[in-house]
């Protein structure tokens, strides 16, 4: 498309040739050796994004399996003891292994491009964190090829998962996976911020910064202000469990209701952690596909910062039933009502967007439109159970199943599959089939509603969650036959969007640049991107540089009060360096360069030797633990010692 | 929509309340329920304008002010419902779960997977069952000494957690006579999906005369059979678990069973509480609720299990 097209790079060589040295100079090692010490921010991103996909569909899975067993009453189809396993690995996977990856994956790969830059500020550390990601979901997995799988449910309550109740290691798997899997998203919500305070191209200050990058901003901070307290909750348990302290043993004059605290502390800001990048992607895609730019830009950022600072005031909300005194519950409650008008704000301008632009009712916009009338409903319902006494009815019963659904399934997993069509075509090159692609949604769409919707219902008759079967005569069994039914319908949909996707790496349609004639520059660089995204840094001057310039200028005309070294690194020069101009955190003036690493398996090495550690806690291997800690360290004294000039 | 509700009327549900604080939220729920259509239909059918608006031949640009949109539709329209929701969580809360004068102590403890009922300051105890007086505020004192669980029986109450080491109370007036079944809502383990709890509403006459039977001193076993039941009962292992008031089995792992022959279920909702279900219970109850600290009887012949269920069944 015309106004994707760049000028060529500023210097003498010709083009192919540059190309050519370039390649040379930024190419990973072929086969086995390049996929173990890649660095490379589009290829960790992607691996981010495929990981989380396989234990989506491990997940939903067993899913599909538990709702078999509650198709009819009195089933025999799961034993008590496979059910709680399932419905414990089902929400735990989908957390902590899909939804909070899958969105880092593409905060990974999309971030460098979208602010224009050539890399993460931290590509080994980025390396690393997704190793810490895949090797914690292996060892959770690992669970069930020893045949004890965690049965806790997803938030583990204690005294439950104590070791009196809990005897053998389902629960330690559970526990030292949280706490294994929050290194991962730890270390990448660092790079993320360093990257995205520090990394922008020239000109993009705050206020032109996309507003999926202000998303993963928001989400970044609330990781580090959150995941620490799950990290103490499961560390506390596995003290608990594995040396004998008592942190929640009531006997012993320790508190039950303190693991509630602390899991919750995080766990209410986590669904507003995978909410953020969610509606970061529904706000880039409604534009895009409304022609036009977003409706009240700066009212959807500050509504993003907000909910990132109200969601720590709300943990309590999902202990309304313990028997905390009213006054505080109603603190609580008034703080979960408060949330709902940051979202109403980005509501009205996302269909303010729509209204004033002209809408195509292309793939990925069905999924955003489809992800408004889901996330609306999810949102009332949320309001419904922030009412104190109403939740005293409705909590832990399929009422809030069906919540939590709309909010965690329907308004992020709907966004997510939206922003596979829209950006797959970037990172494979090519196009997904529109009309596999109309039916996947549809049959999800439909599948969803029908699956989730009669389960208000169900939590009104009285059926409490976590319960692996009921009897015929208590008025559940045409319901949950219809929801079993619609829950298959759900997961055939997901699975044609696989097949779509598998298609087009055979058969699709080559991608062009800029295939929906979008306004961010990850669509100015080619389908997929070149290893360094860009041969010469743009310079942005606009909130929708490829919707108000044509072309983009690039850094030969870049700002003139640029550093020496800094200017050097924009131009081709730079790339060439294997370096990347590092810029203001605020106003995006050039400052400095930072060098971008070779290849190297010191991150995967680090990673296995935490994964040793690990499995030394659940098995009570000294020696594999201490072994894991020295390969773990020596890898890490290493990559530190050796600076950027010794790797490029 | 209007199917959907007069369904959930039909049926028992929590807005068909029976108590008084399933009664204050059932209230607070269809005036929730109004508001939520009204907010449904609007956006909805914004979102549906918005996007075919545009799309239409021959559309004009449109003059709609963004910011005073999401002004209105974002900030101020939710501030007005948000506000009305506020007052009456705070009407309703306040108004539940205080102290009352008169009212019917009753200890709750989850076991795991049953409950123990016991009315302080008599002998009572039961189990799986409570049985109040109707029109009379009752205090319910959950207790756990293993695991968390969730008292909720919704044509009554709302939840209240049963948390070891720190006593909840739930307090409400039952205003109809009934059984109403209730369930534990906080997972708990194995057999979570079978902890029912009954509580019958009688008429203050009929609580009197049952709780003076229950009071009341134990007669020998009425019959031969139950006799024989009742020495094979002592002999086993059943007295090492359960307890019967005025004989020698005082076990606390299991349910008191003293008057276990008028309860209604076996096994905390799971089997209907007749001879035959019985005696496979004594048989084998692992069999039937998978991981219950009941032990099956397999080397008991028929006749043993058959005197010990008619030494039960005379229990009341």
């Amino acid at each position: 498309m015309a106004i994707t097209e760049r000028r060529p790079p500023a210097t003498d060589a010709r083009p192919d040739e540059l190309e050519h040295a370039l390649e040379e100079r930024w190419e990973d090692a072929p086969g086995i050796p390049g996929f173990f010490n890649s660095v490379d921010h589009k290829r960790v991103g992607m691996r981010y994004i495929y990981t989380a996909f396989i234990f989506f569909f491990v997940a939903g899975a067993l899913a599909l399996v538990m709702r078999v067993q509650l198709a009819a009453p009195n089933a025999d189809v799961l034993s008590p003891q496979t059910y709680n396993e399932f419905f414990t690995v089902h929400g735990t996977a989908m957390i902590f292994l899909f939804n909070t990856p899958v969105l880092a994956g593409f905060g990974n790969y999309l971030i460098p491009l979208m602010i224009g830059s050539r890399d993460m500020a931290f590509p080994r550390l980025n390396a690393f964190s997704y190793w810490i990601f895949v090797l914690s979901g292996l060892f959770f997995f690992a669970s069930f090829a020893i045949g004890h799988p965690p049965d806790g449910g997803w938030f583990a309550y204690v005294p439950l998962t104590s070791k009196p109740y809990s005897g053998d290691v389902n629960i330690d798997f559970w526990g030292l996976a949280v706490i294994f899997v929050g290194i991962s998203t730890t270390v990448g919500a660092v790079n993320f911020i360093v990257t995205i305070f520090k990394l922008r191209a020239p000109g993009m200050t705050l206020h032109r910064m996309p507003i999926f990058v202000w998303s993963m901003l928001v989400f970044a901070f609330m990781v580090i202000f959150a995941v620490p307290a799950v990290t103490v909750a499961a560390s506390l348990l596995e003290l608990d469990r594995l040396f004998g302290t008592s942190f929640y043993d009531v006997a012993s004059g320790g508190s039950a209701l303190l693991y509630q605290h602390l899991f919750w502390f995080w766990g209410h800001p986590e669904v507003y952690i995978l909410f953020i990048p969610a509606t970061g992607m529904i706000s880039t895609i409604i534009p895009v596909f409304s022609r036009r730019r977003l409706a009240g830009y700066v009212w959807v950022v500050t509504a993003l910062v907000a909910i990132g600072f109200i969601s720590f005031g709300v943990w309590v909300h999902h202990m309304f039933a313990t028997g905390i005194p009213p006054l505080s519950l109603s603190f609580f409650s008034a703080v979960s009502l408060i949330i709902t008008i940051p979202s109403g704000v980005q509501f009205f301008a996302w269909i303010a967007t729509m209204w004033k632009g002209v809408v195509r009712f292309s793939v990925p916009m069905l999924f955003a439109i489809g992800f408004l009338l889901i996330f609306l409903l999810g949102g009332i319902t949320g309001v419904m159970v922030s009412v104190l006494p109403f939740d005293w009815q409705v909590t832990d019963s399929y009422f809030v199943v069906a919540h939590f659904h709309y909010v965690l399934n329907g308004a992020v997993v709907f966004p997510i599959f939206g922003a596979l069509y829209y950006w797959l075509p970037k990172m494979t090159g090519r196009m997904l089939d529109e009309r596999l692609g109309r039916i996947s949604f549809w049959t999800m769409f439909v599948g969803f509603n029908v699956a989730f919707f009669p389960m208000h219902i169900l939590g009104f008759l009285g059926m409490p969650r976590r319960v692996y079967t009921y009897d015929s005569g208590v008025g559940w069994s045409g319901l949950n036959l219809v929801i079993s039914v619609a829950s298959f319908a759900f997961g055939l949909g997901t699975l044609l969007t696989l097949v779509n996707f598998a298609m087009s790496h055979r058969r699709g349609a080559p991608a062009p640049d800029n295939p929906w004639d979008a306004d961010t520059l990850e669509w100015s660089t080619s389908s997929p991107p070149p290893e360094y995204n860009f041969a010469t840094t743009p310079v942005v001057s606009s909130l929708h540089p490829l919707w108000d310039e044509h072309p983009v200028p690039d850094a030969a005309s870049g700002p003139d009060d640029a550093r020496d070294d800094a200017r050097r690194a924009l131009g081709v020069a730079g790339a060439l360096d294997k370096e990347m101009p590092v810029t203001e955190g605020l106003d995006a003036l050039p400052q400095d360069t930072l060098g971008i690493p070779a290849p190297t398996y010191l991150p995967f090495l680090a990673a296995l030797g935490v994964t040793a550690i690990f499995v030394g806690l659940l098995a009570e291997a000294v020696v594999v633990g201490v072994a894991g800690a020295v390969v773990g360290i020596t890898a890490v004294v290493v990559w530190l010692w050796r600076t950027d000039e010794d790797l490029r | 929509m209007t199917a959907g509700t007069a369904f959930l009327t039909t049926v028992a549900s929590i807005v068909t309340p029976k108590g008084s604080e399933a009664d204050r939220i059932a209230g607070a729920w269809w005036l929730m329920f109004g508001l939520a259509a009204i907010v449904y239909v609007v956006v909805a059918g914004l979102i549906v304008y918005a996007t075919v608006r545009g799309r239409r031949r021959g559309a004009r640009p449109s003059g709609l002010r963004e910011d005073a949109f999401i002004w209105i539709g974002g900030v101020a329209a939710p501030v007005v419902i948000l506000f009305v929701l506020a007052v009456v969580t705070v009407h309703t809360t306040e108004a539940l779960r205080r102290p009352a004068r008169g009212a019917l102590a009753v200890d709750v403890a989850g076991e795991d997977w049953w409950w123990a009922v016991r009315y302080p300051g008599t002998d009572i105890v039961t189990a799986n069952e409570i049985h109040l007086p109707v029109d009379r505020p009752v205090d319910l004192r959950l207790t756990s000494d293993n695991v968390i669980h969730s008292f909720w029986v919704p044509e009554l109450a709302g939840k209240q957690d049963a948390i070891p080491g720190q006593p909840n109370h739930l307090r409400f007036t039952p205003e109809a006579t009934g059984t109403f079944i209730g369930r534990c809502a906080e997972y708990c383990g194995l057999q979570h999906a079978h902890m029912e709890i009954r509580v019958i509403v009688q008429t203050a006459t009929d609580f009197g005369r049952w709780q003076a039977r229950q009071e009341a001193t134990r007669t020998e076993p009425v019959s031969d059979v139950a006799a024989a039941g009742a020495a094979i009962f002592q002999r086993q292992a059943c007295a090492g678990c359960h307890t019967v008031r005025g004989t020698s089995a005082t076990g606390t792992v299991g349910p008191d069973l003293t008057d276990f022959g008028g309860r209604e279920t076996i096994g905390a909702g799971l089997l209907e509480n007749n001879s035959r279900n019985l005696a496979d219970w004594i048989r084998d109850a692992p069999e039937l609720k998978p991981g219950t600290a009941m032990p099956s009887f397999h080397d008991l012949t028929d006749r043993d299990v058959q005197t010990i269920v008619a030494y039960l069944e005379s229990l009341q």
